[in-house]
């Protein structure tokens, strides 16, 4: 398998620009490869487009200009439900707030990716909720975790459909110490398993897990770095 | 666990857990419903309770005789009652009229039955008693005020049998009867006194009727009446049928109006509710959004609440509209209401109609959300 055979992502001099004069240049002509099974970190500061950029990579923002092929396909084009679709079936979406479903237990917030997805298997997720060691907490409402736990929930929900990429805004954000070094772990075993991760972050520690990092300034990528 | 069970799970779960703001929701539409029930309750019953109501104002209907005949027979007055609804059937009065004197004086003696006058003409005002003996008589407010006899005073008249000889008659006045018309200048016996005292019976000059009925079903009944006894012509008394249904019709378009007024008002509230819910949960529906639930999805999950709402809203507006009815029937009319179970259909799907009505707009804007905001963490 050649290296263009096996890039998972590709973004071809994506640029995003908002407002009617074309005023803020949220990224500038962005240049990326991301291969099966590589962990890449996206950092910069506040407002640099990391976000715009988990937008266009996670199917949920169009570039400007430019082409984003993700799994082979140009994403640049397709209709808001064909992207939905890509959503569901390629993606898998970590949040720094977790965004678990209030009135869902966790084992209820890891099936409705399931129901949305195609088939309800209730082994299955509480196999996913298992595998991040909250298998005695699958009846509890997201009210009843604490936030580590509401984040794992989260990475099993993210988990449940087998995506080929996993897109994880923070993760470690909202989380102390001790639970940061879980979800970390977490991240680290699925990538070992050959999980494509791509993380956005603000904090050098995160990022020094990744194998790739780059990094993010009004737009533009100014360094990127190869940690191993 | 199916995808039917899967969103049933959802649906009750986001209903059950998030209590007060579904709870301010299904209020919304109970108010609503209930109002809804019971106004239509009331107006369905208003020509029940109103007709009755109307009775109290007199007679609906008239016999008198057909063709040439001066006089009624009795028994087609009986066969035409039978034809009449019975549970309508207020009140058959016939009175049959002589001419007497009493010291020279000229005066109208009216024979009837008064345990039916007391039905058709409730509005009598009877100063004394009723006759109730044979001898008794019931005088007009004219004839007392210019006779000055009262109650318990005799009066003596005199007339002419079917045979023209002279009857004479020693009677006490019972009481002196007020109604503000011709009643007034005349005298009231019991039809058997009269028949007893003339000598001929059987007969009566006029009947009035109380019938519990609308213009239409008297015209109805009048025709049947018509056509099965011809003895008699029934006559509507046009000038209380026709108010009757002049005031019903008015009473009845100020109801509808009321309720619609009232639906619209609950569609505005329920609209706002939803419209809070989906503001509430741009946050749920970007992150559905995000992993993968298309429009049709959310749209199903919404409308789903909104139905259950709907249709909880409206059982609990059926018993409470019927409450509602029937506290206004007892304090309004004083009598009980009478239920239309056809109603209740009709009040939980105009429930369910309201309420996806007023869910149209919400849910248009909770398919508007986009998935990226729950990356943005506003």
């Amino acid at each position: 398998m050649n290296e263009l055979e096996n890039n998972i992502l590709e973004l071809k001099d994506v640029s995003m620009i908002y407002g009617a004069g074309g005023q803020v240049k949220a990224l500038q002509n962005i240049n990326l490869t991301v291969v099966q099974g590589e962990w890449l970190a996206i950092m910069g500061p506040s407002g640099s487009g990391k976000t715009t950029m988990m937008n266009i990579i996670g199917c949920m923002d169009r570039p400007t200009s430019g082409a984003v092929i993700l799994d082979g396909q140009d994403i640049t084009k397709l209709s808001p439900r064909a992207l939905t679709a890509i959503r569901r079936d390629k993606i898998g979406l970590i949040f720094q707030q977790f965004h678990l479903i209030p009135y869902l237990t966790a084992l209820e917030n890891v099936m409705v990716a399931q129901y949305y997805h195609s088939m309800i298997d209730e082994a299955e997720a509480l196999q996913a909720l298992t595998r991040v060691g909250l298998q005695d907490r699958a009846k509890h409402l997201p009210r009843q975790l604490s936030g580590g736990e509401q984040q794992r929930v989260c990475i099993a929900r993210a988990l449940i459909n087998y995506p080929k990429l996993i897109l994880a805004d923070e993760p470690t954000g909202n989380l102390d110490e001790a639970n940061e070094k879980i979800v970390l772990d977490l991240l680290r075993r699925l990538h070992a398993e050959g999980s494509t991760i791509i993380v956005v972050t603000h904090a050098p520690e995160v990022g020094e897990h990744a194998e790739k990092t780059i990094f993010l300034e009004h737009g533009r990528v100014v360094k990127t770095t190869r940690n191993r | 666990m199916t995808k039917r069970q899967m969103y049933m799970k959802m649906l009750l779960s986001s209903l059950l857990r998030r209590r007060s703001r579904m709870t301010v929701a299904l209020l919304a539409i109970a108010i609503g419903a209930t109002v809804l029930l019971g106004m239509m309750t009331i107006t369905y019953d208003i020509p029940r309770q109103m007709g009755r109501e109307f009775r109290s104002y007199g007679a609906n209907m008239v016999f008198v005789a057909s063709g040439k005949d001066a006089m009624l027979k009795l028994t087609d007055v009986e066969k035409a009652a039978a034809l009449l609804p019975q549970e309508s059937l207020l009140g058959v009065a016939p009175y049959r009229y002589e001419a007497v004197r009493s010291n020279m004086q000229p005066y109208t003696v009216a024979g009837t039955l008064f345990d039916q006058v007391k039905k058709t003409s409730p509005y009598w005002n009877v100063e004394g008693g009723w006759p109730s003996e044979e001898n008794e008589l019931l005088i007009g407010s004219d004839v007392a005020e210019f006779t000055r006899l009262a109650p318990g005073n005799t009066m003596t008249i005199t007339g002419r049998d079917a045979r023209q000889r002279r009857f004479n008659r020693e009677m006490t006045i019972s009481g002196v009867v007020r109604t503000g018309s011709v009643e007034d200048g005349f005298l009231f016996m019991r039809l058997d006194t009269m028949e007893r005292l003339t000598g001929r019976s059987g007969e009566a000059e006029v009947v009035e009727v109380s019938i519990a009925a609308n213009e239409a079903e008297l015209s109805a009944l009048a025709a049947r009446i018509r056509e099965r006894v011809p003895g008699i012509t029934p006559r509507l008394v046009k000038r209380v049928t026709q108010s009757e249904t002049s005031v019903l019709s008015k009473l009845q378009a100020l109801v509808t109006l009321v309720t619609l007024v009232v639906l619209v008002l609950t569609m505005i509230c329920v609209a706002t509710t939803m419209m809070t819910v989906v503001m509430e949960r741009r946050k749920e529906i970007g992150l559905k959004k995000a992993i993968g639930a298309e429009n049709r999805s959310i749209v199903a999950e919404f409308l789903g609440e909104g139905l259950c709402l709907a249709i909880l809203g409206g059982l609990l507006g059926v018993v409470f509209g019927w409450g509602f009815a029937q506290t206004i029937s007892m304090n309004v009319f004083g009598r009980s209401i009478t239920f239309n179970f056809a109603l209740v259909p009709v009040t939980i799907l105009t429930s369910v109609v309201v309420t996806a009505a007023a869910c149209l707009i919400p849910v248009r804007r909770a398919t508007d959300v986009e998935p990226a905001l729950v990356l943005r963490g506003e």
